[in-house]
């Protein structure tokens, strides 16, 4: 059994100099492209994703129409001059899998059966890489989406955590990621208390796993604020709920 | 569950499969956490360099490893290299179809990828001939013969056994050039690291399910076991979310059920 990361101890450090439980810096924008019917930009740490969404509009090819509710269709992928070196412009295995598990992570929280026929697009770009592009293509996404105006249950907000160390800790940045023993990306709707993305690679006990799960919970809290606030800050004062 | 998202035929095979859950019992007669019967055979060809054929009830997985000799990734030129690749083939079933492969079998190849290295089965440093030119490389191919659910399960079961069947071609470098020898040795494997996978259909959690639970569940989730009883990967998929004591509920089910699965693989030899 590892030990749990500790609080108190002030001399680890991490790689950038952050707490086990601190997220990197992120900016939130949404509403940045002119041309689509709902956009967001992120920027957490030094990931830098721009999110696109279209529609719901008329599905293309008409036999994949559902009749009975929306198609979600997703496309992750990564510019050429995202990662170092250079990556082919082509998708990858990895871009196809992760546009998959994005779409499943955004798709519970949309309400898809409003809209039958038709096709709502989502098309994350990643300008910049490093480490956790997924998750910051997830939380841009969900702003895009309302920024789209698509009816959803809840905000979907997206964090790893992760081993590295010998510790377990928050939001792991590309070399963290890379040099960790494990990468836990979670994607959570804070209202609704559901887990809609879960992904692991690397080596935890049960007990790590979920200490790791949970602490993800807790970033993704902190960013579900931020997305909210740039949806305030583009369509002024939120109502209250009830 | 948002019933609307299934077509009429669907909706009404989910209210059977529901029915039957709550009774306690699955439509084929299994209990709601009974794996279906696995089968391995290994050393079913001759041309591959391992191989290993799995039934897990009436899915029907087929695996080769092929070792040869290859360039290393730019970013590791000391190891050697693993490469899982999935063939949907359209024998398998009626809704599979000819092509490239699409996001499913990247998917499954992905997973079972993610399984092996993770619990690093196979020391890449020592698969090294001549730095930066030459490594022993390691094609695993999971070919799927016919489809009943559960793929990722039956295909991690299928390239474990394979690989621990496999036997390496030997290399000798000589002059900077890497020659194939006469000698043939067993490729190292570490470890058996098992696929269990669950899926979410209403309240209820079951394992290994079957084409037609996969078609009406709302989430799946596979976590990979090691030998210590430690997760090595995860993949959830589906459009319904997971709570966290639904999540807990799973990892436990799935290091209660690995040590089965993994006996299977050890006394298929």
């Amino acid at each position: 059994m590892s030990p749990k990361p500790k609080k108190k101890k002030k001399e680890w450090k991490r790689v950038d100099d952050r707490e086990w439980n601190e997220l990197r810096p992120i900016k939130i924008e949404s509403g940045v492209l002119p041309n689509a019917d709902g956009s967001a930009y992120i920027e957490m740490g030094k990931n830098k994703v721009i999110v696109g969404v279209f529609g719901p509009k008329e599905m293309h090819p008409k036999h994949l129409a559902k009749p009975h509710m929306a198609v979600l269709r997703c496309r992750y992928h990564m510019a050429p001059f995202s990662t170092d070196p250079r990556r082919s412009p082509a998708p990858s295995r990895r871009d196809t899998e992760i546009s998959m598990v994005m779409r499943h992570a955004l798709e519970p929280a949309i309400f898809l059966e409003r809209y039958p026929r038709s096709a709502i697009e989502v098309y994350a770009e990643v300008l910049e890489a490093d480490g956790g592009t997924r998750c910051a293509s997830l939380n841009a996404a969900s702003v895009a989406l309302v920024d789209a105006g698509i009816p959803m249950s809840d905000l979907v907000v997206s964090c790893a955590a992760g081993k590295y160390d010998g510790r377990l800790i928050l939001d792991l940045g590309d070399y963290e990621d890379k040099m960790g023993e494990a990468d836990v990306p979670v994607g959570y709707m804070p209202k609704l208390g559901k887990i809609t993305l879960l992904q692991m690679d690397g080596i935890l006990s049960p007990e790590e796993l979920e200490q790791c799960i949970s602490l993800a919970m807790e970033g993704c809290e902190k960013i579900y604020e931020l997305q909210r606030e740039s949806l305030k800050k583009k369509y002024g004062t939120e109502k209250e709920e009830k | 569950m948002r019933l609307s998202r299934y077509g009429i035929v669907p909706k009404l095979k989910r209210r059977k499969i529901q029915e039957a859950i709550a009774s306690g019992k699955r439509m084929d007669g299994r209990g709601l956490e009974d794996l279906r019967e696995i089968v391995i055979k290994t050393g079913v060809l001759e041309k591959a360099e391992g191989s290993a054929e799995v039934h897990l009830g009436s899915t029907w997985v087929l695996v080769g490893v092929k070792i040869k000799v290859g360039e290393p990734f730019e970013d590791t030129p000391n190891e050697g290299v693993l490469i899982c690749n999935a063939e949907f083939v359209p024998i398998a079933s009626p809704a599979f179809e000819p092509g490239p492969p699409d996001e499913n079998s990247i998917e499954l190849a992905r997973v079972v990828d993610r399984g092996l290295r993770s619990a690093e089965v196979v020391d890449f440093a020592k698969l090294s001939l001549i730095s930066g030119e030459k490594v022993y490389v390691i094609h695993v191919d999971l070919y799927i013969l016919n489809y009943d659910g559960n793929l990722i399960d039956a295909s991690a079961i299928a390239a474990i056994a394979a690989m621990r069947n496999a036997m390496k071609p030997v290399y000798e470098v000589k002059d900077g050039e890497t020659v194939l020898t006469e000698k043939k040795e067993q490729l190292e494997v570490r470890g058996t690291p098992v696929a269990v996978t669950m899926v979410k259909i209403g309240d209820s959690i079951i394992v290994d399910p079957s084409a037609d639970e996969e078609e009406v569940m709302d989430a799946r989730l596979t976590m990979t076991v090691d030998d210590d009883g430690k997760i090595c990967a995860i993949q959830k998929r589906g459009s319904e979310g997971l709570s966290l004591d639904e999540i807990k509920k799973s990892i436990n089910l799935a290091i209660e059920k690995a040590p089965e699965i993994r006996s299977k693989v050890t006394g298929s030899g």
